[in-house]
């Protein structure tokens, strides 16, 4: 079907005109690395160190995963980035009831300190920064890893790192949560707090949009969803006394890398151009590192097709190369089989090489923002920012992001682009090729990483053994004191170090915290 | 005038990637049926009870988490437990072919996996609902 010029829209519907000129809205462009940043948090960006390659990768066993580990580095993946299975995401020990058939399966199961040591067996935490997707129980996951850099003689004065504790976009989007919002609000600005503090090097908390995209929102959704999120947790350190400048310059952000080529690149310009001017002009920010976003991204999963699935490749290409023109710091590239399953040493070594390419053969990384001053670049850069004020504008008239979030507000909207999305494929107003359209008779068989109960099995095992083994009465004294400093106003992350050394498990602490904070229940909205 | 038809749709299992189940809810009741959507994280026990309270004739299960050999057997054990031999139960998400095929041979009356159109899944619902009844 031929559609007029004036029919056209961007994935995220935008309106785009027939061409674009000088007479589109104009962007003054400050040099790459000068404010507000839209042209890249550097002056000379990848020329002088490149992105960070970091493939999300964890599945089965810690033992599994330590070799896969090994294997990214040896293969020249920069940075190690941890996904955690379903039970321990949801503070759920392997040998719970509602860890049956989940345990392994979408990431790797850590139920203890002894995981955690497996996990890094012979990996220097010193040397390679890694970044932890776990949200509920953060804080737990968090003290494990610095236990064992502790134990590895790194000083946490020096530690590098990201975890992800972005609790807002769990009940936005991701649905991982475990307390109400209130108390883990209070959990993630305990980490803040304690990384300022102790952790100076770490990024404790990685404020995400890339959930709230794969749930079906739209591009200035995403944007401005994660931009108010942000504002939350600056709102809640700051009401612990902490000046702006002693925790914003660790603030790090993940956003989607989607489809739509030239919309992703605006966004990623336009989360730059806003957060500057949020950071200094609503808060009064003094350094420049407070204003600078610097933000890890990942091409679009939900993109990804399960027909044809060698197409997947041409997909996270683009979308690759879109987060790299819009100056990402570190990135991660889906492997072509994500619609069936967690990649296979195959397909996750194609994905790397993907940006191998895009960094060394390609050429783009010769230059700071290449595509600045685009016409069209530079008015959707314009329009992305205005669409996300807007929505920042009216959730601040709410009252905050809480608010909102218990209100239902960004929920249903994500609710209603992802179903409008659906819609326009069943119409044929938006096509996925192989799928709505030029569809293949046959299916291409792929190898895959298949995961069966034998992880299962084996977590429990050394769960039994570790739990006659360890010292039981300075267990319960550990927790017994987390309890108490979780029902008052003290900082829980000394007290969750402590029951981690003591060989509590993930579970364990959960618990505690459950019976302090309660669980949360959402009201779904369809 | 006909009755609508009753749907439950359910979310078993830890995951919370309701993206998919809340599109198809919304599809169904579009399409005219009385649509029950449990939220997420029900065990097999809760989705059943809930079927059985909400008087449904046909149940779909949305997992993408890779526990559906676990669950959905479990879900239909309850449901002969029960006496509910009517209800049917339809399957959607990330499930490999032979899973597939192990499910419906154990009773899964269909499995709708990534990239099925939403007119697709509203026929068979509606189908289904018609044998059932």
């Amino acid at each position: 079907m031929v559609k007029s010029a004036q029919d056209r829209f961007t994935l995220s519907g935008l309106p785009v005109k027939p061409f674009y000129g000088p007479d589109d809205p104009p962007a003054p462009l400050e040099p790459p690395g000068q404010f507000p940043y839209t042209r890249g948090i550097h002056p000379e960006m990848y020329r002088r160190r490149l992105w960070t390659m970091r493939q999300f990768s964890g599945f089965a066993t810690p033992e599994q995963t330590n070799q896969r580990y090994r294997y990214l580095l040896e293969q020249g993946q920069t940075g190690l980035s941890v996904a955690f299975d379903l039970p321990t995401l949801m503070g759920f020990d392997a040998d719970h009831a509602s860890s049956l058939g989940e345990v392994g399966k979408c990431g790797v199961s850590i139920c203890s300190l002894e995981d955690m040591e497996t996990l890094f067996d012979g990996i220097p935490l010193d040397k390679v920064s890694v970044s932890m997707t776990i949200n509920s129980p953060a804080s737990i996951l968090w003290a494990m890893y610095l236990v064992v850099a502790e134990r590895q003689g790194v000083s946490w004065q020096t530690l590098n790192g990201t975890l992800q504790n972005d609790i807002l976009k769990e009940y936005i989007a991701q649905k991982e949560f475990i307390f109400p919002p209130r108390p883990s609000m209070r959990l993630v600005t305990d980490s803040i707090v304690f990384a300022a503090e102790q952790v100076p090097r770490f990024n404790p908390v990685s404020i995400s949009g890339y959930h709230i995209r794969e749930a079906g929102s739209t591009a200035v959704q995403e944007l401005a969803f994660t931009l108010r999120d942000g504002i939350e947790y600056v709102d809640c350190v700051l009401q612990r006394g902490l000046p702006v400048d002693s925790f914003a310059p660790r603030l790090s952000f993940f956003l989607n890398s989607h489809n739509d080529f030239f919309e992703e690149i605006a966004k990623f310009r336009a989360a730059r151009r806003l957060w500057a001017r949020i950071m200094r002009d609503r808060y009064g920010a003094k350094e420049e590192r407070s204003w600078k976003l610097r933000f890890h991204a990942q091409t679009a999963g939900c993109s990804l097709t399960w027909q044809q699935p060698y197409n997947n490749v041409m997909r996270t290409t683009l979308q690759a190369l879109a987060a790299v023109l819009g100056g990402c710091q570190s990135l991660h590239t889906n492997s072509l089989d994500e619609a069936y399953a967690l990649p296979s040493e195959h397909a996750v070594t194609i994905a790397l090489r993907t940006q191998q390419i895009i960094a060394h053969e390609s050429g783009v990384a010769a230059v700071p923002d290449p595509l600045g001053g685009s016409y069209y670049l530079e008015s959707l850069t314009h329009q992305m920012e205005e669409a996300a004020l807007d929505y920042i504008r009216q959730i601040d008239e709410m009252g905050g992001m809480i608010p909102a979030i218990e209100r239902g507000f960004p929920q249903q909207e994500i609710a209603d682009a992802s179903y409008r999305f659906q819609r326009a494929l069943e119409d044929g107003q938006a096509t996925i090729v192989g799928v709505t359209s030029f569809q293949a008779a046959e299916s291409q068989p792929i190898e895959l990483l298949q995961i069966d109960e034998a992880a299962g099995h084996a977590q429990f095992e050394k769960l039994a053994a570790l739990r006659a083994r360890r010292d039981n009465a300075r267990l319960q004294r550990s927790l017994e004191a987390l309890r108490q400093a979780a029902s008052g106003t003290q900082n829980t992350m000394p007290f969750i170090c402590d029951a981690v050394r003591s060989y509590a498990t993930v579970g364990e602490i959960s618990d505690t915290l459950r019976g302090v904070f309660g669980l949360w229940q959402e009201k779904s909205v369809l | 005038m006909n009755k609508p038809i009753r749907v439950l749709v359910a979310k078993p299992g830890l995951d919370g990637h309701d993206r998919g189940a809340k599109v198809i809810a919304r599809a169904l009741r579009d399409a005219g049926m009385e649509v029950i959507y449990t939220g997420l994280r029900q065990t097999p026990e809760m989705i059943v009870d809930a079927a059985l309270q909400e008087d449904v004739r046909v149940i779909g299960l949305s997992i993408l988490s890779g526990a559906h050999n676990a669950i959905v057997p479990r879900v239909l054990d309850l449901l002969a437990e029960n006496g509910m031999i009517g209800v049917k139960v339809v399957v959607g998400g990330i499930i490999p072919d032979e899973d597939a095929e192990q499910l419906k041979k154990k009773g899964v009356a269909a499995v709708f996996q990534p990239g099925a159109s939403l007119e697709e899944i509203v026929e068979f619902v509606r189908n289904s609902a018609a044998q059932a009844a």
